[in-house]
């Protein structure tokens, strides 16, 4: 084996590296310059990413390749999710501006850090070797238990954090624990080897399903699926909004993409033992999800518990394990990425938490509301909206290998989703206004967010071709 | 030229050109909202004199790419069936934004906007003939009507709007799941897959497929008819809804159910609906008693009425259990009869209900002697209603009745039970309400009819004895589509 790295390798590399370098900039900027560096923080993030996502498209232009022998694998899947992770950054970070100032915590470490978070998930969407993926998964894990408590006076951002980190480090330690049961199986820590090596052994084999069941482990309290979700509603309801947006979406969807990397590649020739745990896990998502979200009173604890049951949708589309329930998960992940932010930074503009501070919003501010509306029916899953198109297709992909109970149970959810999600409706449009005018978190960068998740979600629900273009090709290749 | 393409496009660019307007100027709002709809109707009626009654299949399409990737197009057309139906929207919506003129003070703005959406909604349904933009459409309605019935309805409205809106959401999260199932037999066996409906047509489904869609499309519209055991959320939301809510309700949106059934149901799986007709008739026979005897005991007029959509539309499901010419015939054009009759019994209650702020049936009695032309007008809507020779309710019920007595006695027995009990509550409404002495002093000064509540009862009026005089041509437009309908049980 050659010690050699050529050019490849390094462009491979080059979005991580560039992201962290960006992301130590602004650490830098901010120590030397203090106060005066604020107005610099997005003007170096924003440009970071542009010149991360001008790599990834150049990768695009020659994917797939594997770089570090076997260690990266560039393909259109791993380019698809880092897509999305950048769009994901790229919303995070102009809708964070006002809301940093208004907590009074603008301090530069949080831009850093979500370019940091990013360099990690990159690895969780390329990496072919357990222990790259391990590291990329702690990166990104470590940026966002800092994120989470970022409110340094805020009480309950703390306390969140703290659940998140001793959680996620236990969880971590799991998944260590079933990486190192692969290699055991294996004998290396490439996931070409080790699908030789699970593929050799025979069915129903207790080791390969002891690290099914610790990675599998691992992974579900990323995603916040059930029975790994305790950990969800607190956390998001403790951490800055901005966060909570982040957590939602970007951390979800990257450990997403390591769950099929892993259960589609290495383990794929173990079905027969993990499809009946995950479509458990599917089921209990949606139900401890769906009907947990029904009795909150909090608006991020219950697009918490909401975020549960989205897992569980994901999480069938796995389980019928056909390419429609391929193309299903990545364009409900990319409906995600739009709707969920949306939804978030609405509740950043509204600045309140309480369903009840959404009382009468559409009379003050029906530029805000109106649109939410359009989130709120896409998370639901109604046309003409994105989110529609998602459950479309994981239906599709259930009903046609047969899965009929499934696409059932995940159907009669919508429902009850749409009842707590219309919660909100009600209070924005049919309650009265409530006396006091809180102060509205919004700026230049919020409202050109929350146009752009608007059109996208209603948008790709009234005219899906190209995004449905988009989402093939990004699996077919 | 794309003739239902701008009668579709219509409403949703008025709509654009509201928001524009400032919420302020609500006369102008009012304005141009009830313009719109009235464009709409003017573009409507001319179908009527250009359709092809002698042709088969379907007329006027428009055919365009939707979502290639799946098979899924943008295509509108109308037979004798969703021709009227068309007619019914188009007629029914300037009524009902005339009708809200004074009713609606507050947040002007916002209500036309709903209306224009809803009507945009209504009129994509019945257009139509791609399945997946028939879901879309089925489902686009019901964020409007929320929004009426939660926003300037009643005292309940929260309650019966959420109601509403989630029941027909369970039963079309089941329909979806039935129209997937269907788009994937018609990929295994068809060249493409598709979801245009007439290329659905020529699948032969095996009885337990079609078993299964035929009680999963059966969900999704017997809700929204809605059927005995389903129909909870009815009075509720007719009640609470303000009157254009009530009138668009009654008079449209429950014909989705019945237009699903006939459109969809009964064609695409019809030895399914051959073996489930016996308990459609069941049903329909349970509603249409049931219905009557519970308008029997309503104290509130308005519910009453809504009751009373129960029994009515128990008799267009009727019709169409009896899967013969005449019980779907009848059953279509008893459904655009009940558009009318209720909606001018909606109207009405709505007219008194803005002068008196009441509903309570005890409040009222001897109107006819300061109202003596409402009293006339609604004299024949209940007439009307309980299906008396001479108006259009009768050539509706009979016709139904015919195609269930060919099918069974019995079926036919009982139903013209309803029609009796049917009669006996209008009736008693009427004369608790219009006749005898003037009990309550505070109904002493009310206003008889204005120009503007006329001019939305009289299209209706009218309607209603030309087709109960002279039938003739609404049968004439129906005759096809029917026969091609009744045709595929034959085989």
């Amino acid at each position: 084996m050659s010690h050699y790295y050529t050019d490849v390798d390094h462009f491979a590399l080059l979005p991580a590296i560039l992201l962290a370098l960006f992301g130590c900039a602004i650490f830098l900027f901010d120590f030397l310059l203090g106060e005066r560096s604020r107005r610099w923080h997005l003007m170096l993030v924003l440009p970071g990413l542009a010149i991360t996502g001008w790599h990834l498209w150049k990768q695009g232009q020659i994917a797939p390749f594997t770089a570090f022998h076997g260690v990266l694998t560039i393909d259109a899947f791993g380019l698809f999710f880092n897509w999305l992770f950048l769009l994901t950054a790229a919303l995070v970070a102009v809708i964070s501006y006002r809301y940093l100032e208004i907590e009074d915590e603008h301090q530069g470490e949080y831009y850093g850090l979500v370019l940091m978070a990013q360099a990690g998930a990159y690895f969780l969407a390329v990496g072919t070797e357990l222990i790259t993926i391990f590291v990329g998964m702690e990166t990104m894990g470590i940026s966002f238990y800092v994120l989470v408590g970022f409110l340094r006076r805020s009480r309950r951002s703390n306390e969140a954090a703290l659940k998140y980190l001793i959680l996620g480090a236990f969880s971590s330690g799991i998944l260590a624990y079933g990486f190192s049961i692969l290699y055991g199986i294996a004998g290396s820590t490439y996931l070409t080897d080790i699908a030789v090596a699970v593929a050799a052994r025979p069915a129903f084999d207790p080791l390969t399903i002891l690290a099914i069941l610790t990675v599998s482990a691992g992974i579900l309290f990323k995603i916040s699926a059930a029975p790994f979700h305790m950990w969800a509603p607190d956390v998001y309801e403790g951490a800055p909004t901005a966060v909570t947006a982040y957590l939602a979406v970007g951390s979800k969807i990257a450990s997403l993409a390591l769950l099929l990397r892993l259960f589609l590649g290495p383990l794929g020739s173990a079905r027969e033992a993990w499809e009946p745990l995950l479509a458990l896990a599917a089921i209990a998502s949606l139900t401890v999800g769906n009907l947990a979200a029904v009795t909150q009173t909090n608006a991020k604890r219950m697009l918490a518990y909401s975020s549960i049951a989205h897992a569980g949708y994901l999480l069938l589309g796995l389980v019928a394990g056909n390419t429609t329930g391929l193309q299903g998960i990545a364009i409900y992940s990319g409906a995600y990425v739009f709707m969920t932010i949306g939804a978030f930074l609405v509740l950043m503009a509204v600045h309140g938490e309480e369903i009840d501070d959404l009382n009468g919003f559409a009379r003050r501010h029906p530029v805000y509301a109106v649109p939410m509306v359009v989130f709120l029916l896409s998370l639901a899953g109604l046309p003409p909206t994105a989110g529609f198109l998602g459950k479309y297709y994981i239906f599709l992909a259930l009903i046609e290998s047969g899965r009929y109970v499934l696409a059932l149970v995940g159907a009669a959810y919508v429902a009850v989703a749409l009842f707590y999600y219309f919660r909100l409706v009600r209070s924005m449009f049919l309650l009265p206004t409530i006396e006091v005018e809180r102060p509205k978190a919004s700026s230049l960068g919020l409202r050109v967010a929350l146009g752009t998740t608007g059109l996208v979600t209603l948008g790709a629900g009234i005219y899906p071709e190209p995004f449905l273009q988009l989402a093939m090709r990004s699996l077919l290749k | 030229m794309p003739w239902l393409t701008a009668l579709l496009a219509l409403p949703l660019v008025g709509l654009i050109v509201l928001l524009a307007i400032p919420g302020k100027a609500r006369n102008l709002v009012r304005l141009w909202a009830n313009a719109v709809l009235l464009a709409g109707l003017g573009l409507a009626l001319p179908l009527w004199q250009s359709f092809d009654r002698t042709a088969n299949g379907y007329q006027f399409v428009d055919r365009m790419q939707w979502i290639p990737t799946l098979g899924a197009q943008f295509l509108l057309g109308i037979d004798g069936i969703s021709l009227l139906l068309v007619l019914l929207t188009s007629l029914l919506g300037p009524i009902a934004a005339l009708a809200s003129w004074n009713a609606i003070e507050e947040r002007t703005k916002e209500f036309y906007a709903m209306l224009l959406l809803l009507q945009f909604g209504m009129l994509g349904l019945f257009l139509s003939l791609d399945l997946l933009l028939f879901f879309v459409f089925f489902e686009v309605v019901l964020v409007p009507m929320y929004f009426l019935i939660g926003i300037w309805g009643g005292e309940r409205r929260l309650y019966a709007a959420i109601k509403f809106f989630l029941y027909t959401l369970a039963g079309s999260v089941v329909l979806l799941l039935g129209i997937i199932a269907l788009y994937w037999q018609g990929g295994l066996h068809l060249a493409r897959p598709t979801f245009e409906i007439t290329e659905l047509l020529k699948l032969q489904l095996a009885l337990d497929v079609q078993r299964w869609l035929f009680w999963a499309f059966f969900v999704g519209f017997a809700i929204k008819v809605p059927m005995v055991p389903f129909h909870t959320w009815l009075p509720d939301a007719h009640t609470e809804a303000p009157t254009a809510g009530s009138v668009l309700l009654a008079g449209v949106l429950l014909k989705m159910g019945t237009y699903g059934f006939v459109r969809l149901s009964l064609p695409l799986f019809p030895e399914a609906a051959r073996e489930a007709a016996p308990i459609l008739a069941v049903l329909s026979i349970v509603a249409i008693l049931y219905g009557a005897l519970i308008s029997l005991m309503q104290q509130d007029w308005k519910r009453l009425v809504a009751y009373s959509s129960v029994s009515h539309m128990g008799f267009c499901t009727l019709g169409l259990a009896a899967l013969n010419s005449n019980g779907i015939a009848g059953s279509v054009l008893q459904q655009f009869n009940h558009g009318i009759s209720t909606s001018l019994l909606f109207l009405l209650v709505g007219f008194v209900y803005e002068r008196r702020h009441t509903r309570q049936i005890a409040d009222f009695g001897g109107l006819a002697v300061v109202m003596p032309r409402f009293a006339f007008v609604f004299a024949v809507a209940v007439f009307s209603s309980s299906g008396l020779p001479l108006l259009n309710g009768f050539i509706g019920e009979f016709t139904i009745l015919q195609g269930a007595f060919i099918v069974s006695r019995t079926w036919a027995a009982f139903a013209v039970f309803g029609i009796v009990l049917g009669a006996a509550y209008l009736l008693w409404l009427y004369q608790r309400t219009m006749l005898g002495d003037l009990r309550n002093e505070a109904n002493r000064g009310l206003a008889d009819l204005s120009l503007r509540e006329w001019a939305t009862v009289l299209p209706l009026l009218m309607l209603a004895l030309a087709i109960g005089v002279y039938p003739k041509p609404w049968f004439a437009v129906l005759e096809r589509p029917v026969l091609e309908i009744v045709g595929r049980f034959g085989r």
